[in-house]
């Protein structure tokens, strides 16, 4: 069945000239010198203030970097990047250490206001009081520009701030965990992130607390040239909970940008972390120029036992997407999950998808991929699931469908299922027909078509999966939510 | 970054010594054989950083090459005929092959049954009959490197063109008997004209103790409106490493079907490279595979659908026991023009022991959007409940067992339409269930 026509106008609401973060904002920077060498990351550590430790760490990460070589196996196709004609570090001048909302650059919180993120404490207290409110890290090419509800969050214990500053506040707390999830040799972009990473949020949450409000990071590339290379490290202590949202934007331009993060989660006993990711980096204009190249390494870490790590993202920008989010299931009766709506349009090529490793007794998981490639682009679903020997009683549940529009894209399932261990029971399926019989006969007893009542039941399914994502970002999302998958092909 | 160049293993400079040693006496066209090897030779024997090849690491597998072997003597190929079990109830022309040699004394080519045509490869291979113009039927087949080793040395086999209804079965019939280990490059083609049918076995032997590497390659074009049923069983000796391909194109409105068993063999990979290159055309390919102790067996498979309209099945169950390790490999590709495709994986996996390994690669390619491909992939052990079930019944808990993964097998195995096949695997099924016991 092809796509509905509902579809496919969603679909085109969002398609790559639909663009409405593209504009650029004119703040004076202050740059690294071009290209990357021992003395941009002496100028990038030095810049942070950060400790000698860190900075050797950096270095040895970038001896180790000159001797890799880019990985060529994802399905994604663009021309080799010249890694010193970047930018490594792009700061606005009038951010050296803010105290104050009042010192940054009006110009730079006038982008936040458009892109529709509070910056301000007070503009969302004044108002009706939300439900929820949310802390926000605005990270703003290499550096923070501003976190707050930080004072509120402190009371609870939670330290929630840009790792640079953690890095000089929380030394230990940060070299205990940084890395250890992700090692500096992990991949080439994994390590030349460590090498070169100016900034990203730091979060530690305290045993037994839940994190009273959402947390969240926005990423705005803005400078030309420059590359984003920020790293995050999130902690959920002893039966603790945090939920933890970032969403990302950039201007357009005709260059490719390079954004490679790195995301690490560790989660100890009984501590849940969600994190969600809304994805609009510039995707490109409809011939394939410009657009950012997505290479990012993200991966959290059920340590203690009954742990639990959600990943929810929501993906339609980026020229090219190379990306998995991973879920370790080290402790015994940890839970990984994995829910993914990736949108492709235009010439976006996207090769995503997750892996879930489980080593511990008893360990779970569920992936729910959904991905819907349109115009020229490409969609790839690449996954892993593996049981090691020891993980006795592990589960998975793997569905991932995809839906084509035109006949001029593609969309690609790779799984990788491997299972070392008897009594792992493991179930990959990758089909629409999972609507049952009695559900459309239900429906459509109640006077709806064939086409209405796949539509409710599918969406049912759908909303599952945006029902991840915290409020008030779910906006987005939302308009993703109509879109049904009848016509969708494994 | 420089580029890291790998080390020739024993087993690729074996290779090429072998190959300098037989180019010159092999038959046929030299260019085409030095095409395929100096292809091989770029990339050496796959290794596990080649994706194709990621669960079945050929470089670390194939320790050394052996000698390939001579042509035996008739005494010596009757010698070997007569130690063969392999679908032996099975009423059939038989086409045998001792030492990757075709037996000519064996067959009474000129008293075959209507429109059965045996022409044996070495001999149309020297003289250049036209037939050999069909040869590798699947062009991207000959980026495999399995493939690329069995072109460079091929040296014998048959064409077969089979044309009207045949009723009687072809058994092609792959025998490695030697004491000391040998390597052999088989190579089938098999014509099938418009509209006809026929039933082709094959069955593949080599004695114990030995690590021979029998490297087979049969090559199928099946014309408009054919039937071809194809049922392959691997009961290789303990030690052999086999190597196989099947490739399949198939015109339009045909059936086709075919089942690989694997019950032999310590190390085997079997890869199935099919195009369906003509509307409503129906294809099914099953695989049953039986492992213990240390075995280790890959099925890969790629199906191209090149033409809309087309419906393919694919199947493949997998019992693993012991250290065994398991590998499928699937991949549906589905090009712009394919529309209406309706596809159809599955693989499943039954672990009957802690030390087992499965891999599973289910992997779909899809580029025209009115299509329907689906695939599945499950791996696990025998249903706890199932087996209460039926302890709770009296049967003691290997019957119980048995009974279940005879029902699991039997899956793929029932689509052999063909009663005394049929029977013939799953006595091969009871027999490795019994030595399990």
């Amino acid at each position: 069945m092809p796509a509905v026509q509902e579809t496919i106008d969603q679909v085109r609401s969002i398609d790559v000239d639909q663009y409405k973060y593209g504009f650029e904002t004119v703040v004076e920077m202050e740059k690294a010198p071009k290209g990357l060498s021992e003395d941009v990351i002496r100028f990038i550590s030095a810049k942070k203030g950060e400790p000698e430790w860190m900075l050797q760490w950096r270095l040895d990460a970038y001896k180790r970097w000159l001797t890799m070589q880019e990985p060529d196996w994802a399905r994604v196709s663009y021309d080799k990047i010249d890694y010193n004609d970047i930018y490594y570090y792009a700061a606005p001048k009038k951010n050296q250490a803010p105290k104050s909302l009042d010192e940054v650059d009006p110009e730079i919180l006038r982008t936040y206001e458009k892109l529709g993120i509070p910056l301000r404490e007070q503009e969302i207290l004044a108002g009706v009081e939300p439900e929820r409110r949310v802390a926000v890290d605005a990270v703003f090419d290499s550096v923070s520009v501003a976190t707050t509800f930080k004072a509120e969050l402190a009371k609870a214990g939670v330290i929630f701030m840009p790792i640079s500053e953690a890095i000089r506040e929380y030394p230990d707390l940060v070299r205990q965990y940084l890395g250890t999830v992700v090692p500096v040799t992990d991949n080439f972009f994994a390590t030349l992130n460590s090498a070169v990473f100016t900034d990203g949020s730091f979060v530690y949450i305290p045993p037994g607390v839940r994190c009273p409000m959402e947390l969240s990071t926005y990423f705005r590339i803005n400078e030309k040239n420059t590359g984003q290379f920020e790293r995050t490290l999130i902690i959920a202590d002893k039966g603790s909970y945090v939920s933890y949202l970032e969403g990302c934007t950039a201007p357009k331009r005709d260059e490719n940008q390079l954004h490679a993060a790195v995301v690490e989660l560790i989660a100890l006993d009984d501590a849940e972390i969600k994190y969600s990711t809304v994805q609009n980096w510039y995707p490109g204009d409809a011939e394939g120029r410009g657009g950012i190249y997505n290479f990012v390494t993200k991966r959290g870490d059920c340590r203690g036992r009954n742990s639990v790590i959600t990943w929810t993202q929501v993906e339609t920008g980026s020229a090219i997407t190379w990306k998995y989010p991973s879920c370790i299931l080290r402790g015994d009766n940890s839970r990984g999950e994995f829910y993914s709506i990736a949108v492709s349009n235009g010439m976006q090529q996207v090769d995503s998808g997750t892996k879930m490793i489980h080593l511990g007794k008893n360990t779970t998981s569920r992936i729910i991929s959904k991905g819907i490639a349109a115009g020229k682009s490409e969609n790839t679903y690449r996954g892993l699931v593996s049981a090691h020997r020891k993980a006795t009683g592990a589960r998975n549940f793997t569905n991932c469908d995809s839906l084509l529009i035109g006949n001029e894209c593609g969309a690609h399932t790779v799984p990788y299922i491997e299972s070392k261990n008897a009594t792992a029971v493991f179930e990959h399926e990758a089909t629409t027909s999972k609507i049952s019989e009695d559900q459309m006969f239900y429906c459509q007893q109640r006077g709806l078509s064939d086409e209405e009542a796949t539509a409710l039941i599918v969406n049912g399914f759908v909303k599952d999966v945006l029902q991840q994502l915290p409020m008030e970002f779910a906006v987005e999302a939302q308009k993703l939510i109509s879109i049904s998958l009848e016509g969708s092909v494994g | 970054m420089a580029e890291i160049k790998l080390m020739k293993t024993p087993a690729e400079t074996g290779l090429a010594q072998a190959y300098e040693t037989v180019k010159t006496t092999l038959p046929g066209d030299a260019q085409s054989r030095a095409q395929a090897f100096e292809l091989f030779t770029k990339n050496g024997l796959p290794h596990r950083r080649v994706e194709e090849f990621k669960y079945t690491d050929l470089r670390a597998l194939m320790r050394e090459a052996a000698p390939f072997a001579g042509t035996p003597s008739a005494d010596e190929a009757k010698a070997a005929l007569q130690d063969t079990k392999a679908l032996s109830g099975v009423k059939a022309i038989q086409v045998p092959f001792v030492n990757g040699h075709f037996v000519r004394d064996a067959v009474d080519l000129g008293g075959l049954p209507e429109g059965v045509e045996i022409v044996p490869l070495a001999e149309a291979l020297a003289s250049g009959h036209e037939w050999l113009a069909k040869l590798s039927p699947v062009s991207w087949a000959n980026q495999n490197p399995v493939y690329q080793l069995n072109t460079t040395f091929m040296a014998d086999g048959v064409m077969l063109r089979i044309s009207g209804e045949v009723d009687t079965l072809i058994h092609l019939r792959f025998v490695t008997a030697s004491a000391s280990a040998v390597a052999t490059a088989t190579r089938v083609l098999v014509l099938v004209e418009d509209g006809a049918s026929v039933t082709l076995l094959e069955s593949h032997e080599s004695t114990d103790g030995a690590n021979h590497q029998p490297n087979d390659v049969v090559e199928m074009i099946a014309g408009d409106r054919t039937n071809v049923r194809h049922v392959r069983l691997n009961a290789e000796g303990d030690k052999a490493l086999a190597l196989s391909t099947l490739a399949l194109k198939v015109g339009a409105e045909a059936e086709f079907f075919s089942l690989n068993v694997v019950a032999g063999a310590a190390t085997s990979r079997h890869q199935v490279f099919g195009v369906l290159n003509g509307e409503n055309t129906k294809v099914r390919i099953n695989g049953t595979t039986m492992l213990k102790g240390g075995q280790h067996a890959d099925s890969t498979l790629v199906v191209e659908h090149a033409a809309p309209h087309c419906e393919s099945r694919e199947l493949f169950k997998t019992v693993i026991d012991g250290e065994a390790t398991g590998v499928f490999q699937g991949k549906i590709i589905v090009p712009h023009h394919a529309q209406k495709t309706d596809g159809r994986m599955m693989s499943a996996a039954l672990l009957l022991s802690d030390g087992g390994t499965m891999n599973n690669k289910p992997e779909l390619e899809i580029f025209a959007d009115d299509v329907q491909c689906a695939h599945g992939a499950t791996c696990g052990q025998l249903d706890e409940d199932l087996m209460f079930y039926l302890m709770a019944r009296g049967l003691p808990k290997k019957e119980a067992e048995s009974l279940m993964v005879q029902a699991f097998l039997g899956e793929a195995i029932e689509f052999v339409d063909n009663q005394d096949v049929h029977d013939a695997l799953v006595n091969v099924l009871e027999g490795w269930l019994r030595a399990r016991a």
